[in-house]
C-alpha cells in the first residue's frame, strides 16, 4: 500500500467546499448557513496546506493562518448580526428576512 | 548521527501505509460529518457534527506536516468558534427547521446538481494532475518527483518556520490582523448593545398555538414587560 497522492487531499477539499456551498444554498436557518460557510473556509485551508506541502515552502501555511484569524473575526461580527436579526424579526429563518420585498 | 527509525527504508513503507489508512478514515469522517451539517434538521446536532468535522480536518493538517495549524485548528475552531456558535444557538433557542428552503422553485435540485458539477470541475482542474503514484510525498523526507515535501522548511520545527515567515516576510499583514481583531471585537460590542430605539423591542418568541391565540393585548403586555426588564438590566 503506497502513500496518499496530493490530488486526493485536493479532491477531498473540493468535496468539502461543495458540501458547504450546497448547504448555504439549501438551508433556511441563518446559523446553519453560517456553519456551512465555516466548512467552506476550512476546506480552502486544507487546499492551501496541501499546496504548501506540494511546493515545499511554508507560505501556504502562513496564508492559512491568516484565513483562520479572519474567520474568527467574521464569526464574531456575523453572530452579533444574527442576534440582531433575531431581535428584529423574531426568527433566524433566512426566508423571513423579506422586509424589502413585501 | 545514528540513523533514526523514521529514516530507514522499511520505515518509509510503514509511514506511507499509516498515512494511507489515517487519510482514508479521516476523509470519510470529514465528508460524512460535513454532509450531516447540511442534512440534519436540528441546528444543535449540526453544530456538534461540525465539531467532529473540525477535529478530522485537524488530523489531516497533522498528516500534511502542518503541526502548528493542527493545534490552532483545535484551539480556535473546535474551542472558541464552536463555543460561540453553540452559545448563540442556546441563547436564541432555535429549534428544528420544518423544511429546507424552497423559496425559488426547484432550488434544492438545482443546488445539488450545480454542486456535483462544481466538484467535477474542481477535481478535474485542481486534483486531476496530482492523482498518480508519482504525486505521493515520500515519508522519509526526501523530495519526490512532484511533491517537494516540507522536510527542509520544517527542519528546526514547524512553529519556528512559520514564526520566522510571520515576523519577516508577512510582518505587515500580521500587524493588520491585530487591528482587524480589535475592530471585530468593537463591532460585536456595538452590534450586541441594546439600542434605545423604540422600534427595536425584544419580541416574545411566538411559536406555540397558545401564544398565537392570545389577544394582541397580552402580546403587547409581553413586549412592554420585556422592554422594562431590559431597562432594569442596563
Amino acid at each position: 500500500m503506497s502513500g496518499v497522492p496530493i490530488g486526493w487531499y485536493i479532491a477531498l477539499s473540493a468535496m468539502l467546499f461543495t458540501t458547504g456551498l450546497v448547504g448555504v444554498l439549501v438551508r433556511r436557518s441563518v446559523i446553519v448557513m453560517f456553519m456551512c460557510i465555516e466548512l467552506m473556509l476550512n476546506s480552502v485551508n486544507l487546499a492551501l496546506i496541501t499546496f504548501s506541502r506540494l511546493h515545499g515552502n511554508l507560505d501556504g501555511q502562513v496564508l492559512s493562518f491568516f484565513v483562520i484569524v479572519v474567520a474568527a473575526a467574521e464569526v464574531t461580527v456575523g453572530l452579533a448580526l444574527i442576534v440582531n436579526m433575531f431581535r428584529l424579526l423574531g426568527s433566524t429563518d433566512a426566508d423571513d428576512a423579506d422586509r424589502l420585498r413585501s | 548521527m545514528d540513523v533514526l527509525l523514521a529514516q530507514t527504508p522499511q520505515a518509509e513503507v510503514v509511514g506511507s501505509t499509516v498515512e494511507f489508512w489515517v487519510f482514508s478514515v479521516t476523509a470519510v469522517l470529514a465528508l460524512g460529518t460535513g454532509l450531516s451539517v447540511v442534512v440534519l434538521r436540528n441546528a444543535v446536532h449540526a453544530a456538534l457534527m461540525l465539531v467532529i468535522n473540525f477535529f478530522a480536518i485537524a488530523v489531516l493538517y497533522a498528516l500534511l506536516e502542518a503541526q502548528f495549524l493542527a493545534v490552532v485548528q483545535i484551539i480556535v475552531y473546535a474551542g472558541a468558534i464552536m463555543v460561540l456558535f453553540l452559545f448563540v444557538l442556546m441563547l436564541l433557542g432555535v429549534g428544528s427547521e420544518t423544511r429546507f428552503s424552497d423559496r425559488v422553485p426547484g432550488q434544492r435540485t438545482a443546488a445539488v446538481l450545480l454542486g456535483i458539477a462544481l466538484v467535477v470541475v474542481l477535481v478535474g482542474a485542481g486534483a486531476g494532475q496530482f492523482l498518480g503514484a508519482d504525486a505521493v510525498c515520500p515519508a522519509d523526507g526526501s523530495t519526490g518527483p512532484v511533491c517537494a515535501g516540507l522536510a527542509g522548511p520544517n527542519d528546526d520545527g514547524n512553529v519556528a518556520g512559520i514564526g520566522r515567515l510571520l515576523f519577516t516576510t508577512y510582518m505587515w499583514p500580521f500587524e493588520a490582523t491585530s487591528a482587524l481583531l480589535v475592530i471585530a471585537a468593537l463591532g460585536a460590542i456595538v452590534l450586541g448593545k441594546r439600542q434605545a430605539d423604540e422600534d427595536v423591542t425584544d419580541l416574545p418568541v411566538v411559536d406555540g398555538p397558545a401564544d398565537a391565540e392570545a389577544g394582541p393585548e397580552l402580546r403587547g403586555e409581553l413586549v412592554t414587560a420585556s422592554g422594562d426588564a431590559t431597562e432594569e438590566q442596563s
